[in-house]
């Protein structure tokens, strides 16, 4: 395999992907070459355009619907299915066959990830596609516009680094992986969304960045996506004289984004419609939503602006006679999107539960509470004591402080482009600084939101080269099975369980955990499951640690694992005493394996992802 | 002489099956005769002074501005049946659409950088076509006026690339709902 030209970064995203590069061979140091990559694609039946984004939607034609002429692609002349713009827009008309949200699919412990689940809503006829399916059809589509591009230097050759939210657990983490894997991306690292964020930060500041924080600082990075909320925690540490960044904490997986504002907007006005008797249809709905969104910019860019108009087109050729026409006013902005996502609340507020209904259907587990401010609370309430151990942090760990108190702060996503929603938040996080006495956070002044995460990550490859600084971190939680404890059990209970510590707190990339000297049974010939946990809290846990209790606070329950012993030389249903060994891979995904007491042999042990049956 | 068409019999093929194909192909017969009279007529060399332009891109961009902004929608509707807010309301969405396309597909930009009003020297050997004289238009440059219309340049044009078999006379396709 030849040296790679370029770091290429991902941005495998929720509702948009974005590819940029850098140029290994033509920079040096902190002069860096880098680019977002244009991605052609259908923007409508038989146009193929360049756009700097692919929305991260797949279409499932019906054989008379496109036809094969108007869906040839640069690279393809017949493709079976539709990827971004177009697919967007055919979606929007046709839902049943449209595949979007991929990515939350992909880490929603409820569905078997790997089956042809999606479209959730599509007839029997519609033939199907897995969450892992659907994340590899973009990474082909991006894999063949680059090397369109690139016909040199392939994508396969280059070192590529994918983007996953820090919340994502190592299942989803090892999904993506595998999908990058299947359309030969092997030269592939995965980095966490707000790290990403934060190198585009330092990218752009070209070499600056060490003027703008200091050491004790502590950077509380918020990713908004279009999907997703990401909150992680970034310390300004020193090492031999010189400033080092470390990840000290990543908040909860939060399904809650910028499209649930614009569609809460929507709503909003659609029941202003109701109440003057016009009903809209889901095609209408859509054009609403549309309209609200660019009236919400307009409001919220400009204070002067007390009202902006909103157009519904008709779906008919009669556009003048058929227009709906009405308004969005700031008060409803203020009431709906300020005060509804961004609330101010107190440091001590947490979200509302997640109590369900018995009967849910299938579908995506949303955030139950909207308060995007009530979910940093609760982050950076947990989080009060993830840099009690590190050196220079003395004074944040003040005194009763109840939460975790940043001091500078860096936001992402493109909901941020509304400056009220960025000034909100800023003021709620500094009215809990002050109610502790603790002085109010420094901007990060950050740019590009929408296409930072790439240019980020793409920088992280050329820094992982030594081409520049690096946030160190490992793994975000510490990792725990699940053990019966030798507690006598009790008639008519389910025996104690016991957390034994596997993998600690901050593992790095490429290193193993020590052996647990603690051993587990396996049946030879069946697959046995065994309960895994994780925190992301318990920083001090080494292997071999044991839990005999926790709180759900402290520990949460992530999905089985499971090992199969082959019988080869061993007698079926007999019980093989192993010990489970941690390891995270260069790419970055947690790998466990059971290690016989003797033999050199080990076995893989498998996450789940069948979800719950 | 190429070799593949050199002996006699590959000759007589072809001949065999250019015949065929021009009994076949209208194009192809076109083709053929306007080459062969080309061959007769190659020293009189007339050339055209007009050209017909593709209409390909003209189709393209009129289905972009229907497609984002209505746009043909509006010009095919009877305005005078329609109030003036009426009317208001849909120019939003015409006007807010087209104006997406001429973003993302045109870059314009004013030929003259003044302020209309602005009195306006041209020199020697301006270009006729990006300025135009107008009322008094007589002696010679350098020729001073006032700037009536900034006038309008397109500096870039990309639109998207079209499928070989794409039915560009389609501006916008029937929908039926299933």
């Amino acid at each position: 395999m030849s040296e790679p030209r370029y770091a290429v970064g991902i941005d495998l995203g929720t509702t948009h992907c974005v590819m940029a590069a850098v140029d290994l061979a033509a920079s040096d140091r902190e002069a860096v070459v880098e680019r977002i990559e244009a991605i052609p694609q259908l923007t409508a039946p038989g146009a193929v355009e360049e756009r700097l984004m692919l929305p991260s939607f797949l279409y499932l034609p019906h054989s008379d619907e496109l036809r094969v002429e108007d869906r040839v692609l640069p690279w393809d002349p017949a493709p079976p299915f539709v990827v971004g713009e177009l697919a967007r827009s055919m979606g929007g008309r046709t839902p049943i066959r449209l595949v979007s949200s991929a990515k939350s699919w992909l880490c929603h412990p409820g569905v078997d990830r790997r089956a042809a689940i999606l479209p959730i809503e599509a007839p029997e006829e519609v033939t199907r596609v897995s969450p892992l399916q659907a994340s590899m059809r973009y990474l082909e589509h991006l894999r063949a516009a680059w090397d369109q591009q690139h016909p040199d230097a392939r994508l396969t050759e280059q070192d590529v680094v994918l983007t996953v939210p820090a919340s994502f657990d190592p299942v989803a983490r090892e999904l993506t992986a595998e999908a990058a894997a299947a359309v030969g991306l092997n030269q592939l690292v995965l980095l966490e969304e707000p790290q990403a964020a934060l190198y585009h930060w330092i990218l752009a500041s070209g070499g600056d960045w060490r003027k703008q924080v200091r050491l004790g600082d502590i950077i509380l990075v918020i990713d908004l996506g279009g999907g997703t909320t990401d909150f992680s925690l970034i310390a300004v540490t020193e090492h031999d004289g010189s400033l080092e960044l470390v990840r000290v904490a990543v908040g909860d997986h939060i399904l809650l984004g910028g499209d649930n504002m614009d569609l809460a907007l929507a709503h909003a006005v659609r029941a202003k419609l109701a109440e003057q008797g016009v009903t809209l249809d889901a095609w209408q709905l859509q054009g609403l939503t549309h309209g609200c969104r660019n009236a919400k910019e307009l409001l919220l860019s400009d204070a002067s602006v007390e009202r902006a108009p909103v157009v519904v087109p008709s779906r008919g050729s009669r556009l003048i006679g058929g227009t709906l026409r009405t308004e969005l006013t700031r008060e409803e902005v203020t009431c709906n999107l300020v005060e509804g996502f961004f609330p101010k609340v107190e440091a001590a507020a947490r979200p509302a539960g997640r109590a369900r209904a018995a009967l849910t259907k299938l579908g995506l587990p949303y955030a139950q509470d909207a308060a995007m401010t009530r979910h940093l609370a609760a982050f950076l309430g947990r989080q009060v004591g993830a840099t009690r151990d590190l050196h220079g942090f003395a004074e944040n760990a003040a005194q009763g402080a109840t939460f975790l108190h940043p001091t500078a702060v860096l936001f992402n996503g493109g909901v941020f482009k509304a400056p009220s929603l960025l000034e909100r938040t800023l003021e709620v996080l500094n009215t809990w600084l002050a109610a502790e006495g603790a002085p109010p956070v420094r901007l990060l002044a950050g740019m590009d939101l929408d296409l930072a995460v790439a240019r980020g990550a793409a920088y992280y490859g050329y820094a992982r080269r030594g081409g520049g600084v690096r946030i160190r971190g490992g793994t975000a939680k510490a990792y725990y099975v699940g053990v019966e404890s030798a507690m006598p059990a009790v008639p008519g209970m389910e025996p104690p369980i016991e957390a034994l510590c596997i993998a600690p707190f901050g593992m790095e990339e490429g290193t193993q955990a020590e052996l647990p000297s603690q051993e587990v049974g396996l049946v030879v010939g069946e697959p046995v499951r065994f309960r895994f946990f994780g925190s992301s809290v318990r920083r001090v846990d080494q292997v071999g640690t044991v839990l005999a209790q926790w709180t759900p606070e402290e520990v949460e329950e992530l999905e089985e694992i499971e090992a199969t012993l082959p019988a080869e030389d061993r007698q079926p249903g007999e019980v093989v005493p192993v010990r489970l060994h941690a390891a995270v891979t260069e790419v970055g995904t947690l790998r466990l394996e059971a290690v016989p007491r003797i033999g050199a042999e080990t076995w893989k042990v498998e996450f789940d992802v069948r979800g719950e049956e | 002489m190429n070799d593949s068409t050199g002996g006699f019999f590959p000759r007589l093929m072809l001949a065999l099956r250019a015949g065929w194909r021009i009994l076949n192909d209208g194009d192809f017969a076109d083709g053929v005769q306007r080459r062969m009279q080309g061959e007769e007529t190659a020293v009189i060399e007339a050339k055209p002074a007009l050209r017909e332009t593709a209409p390909d891109a003209a189709l393209q961009l009129l289905a972009l501005l229907q497609q984002e902004g209505r746009f043909v929608d509006f010009l095919e509707e009877n305005v005078s049946a329609y109030s003036d807010a009426e009317i208001g309301g849909a120019a939003r969405v015409v006007h807010e659409g087209c104006r997406k396309v001429m973003r993302d597909y045109v870059q314009i930009e004013p030929v003259r950088e003044e302020a209309e009003g602005a009195r306006v020297t041209l020199p020697a050997g301006f270009d006729a076509a990006a300025v135009r004289l107008t009322g008094n238009v007589v002696g010679q440059a350098p020729f001073t006026g006032t700037l009536m219309h900034r006038g309008w340049r397109a500096q870039r044009i990309s639109l998207p690339k079209l499928a070989e078999g794409h039915d560009a006379r389609v501006l916008a396709p029937a929908e039926v709902e299933l």
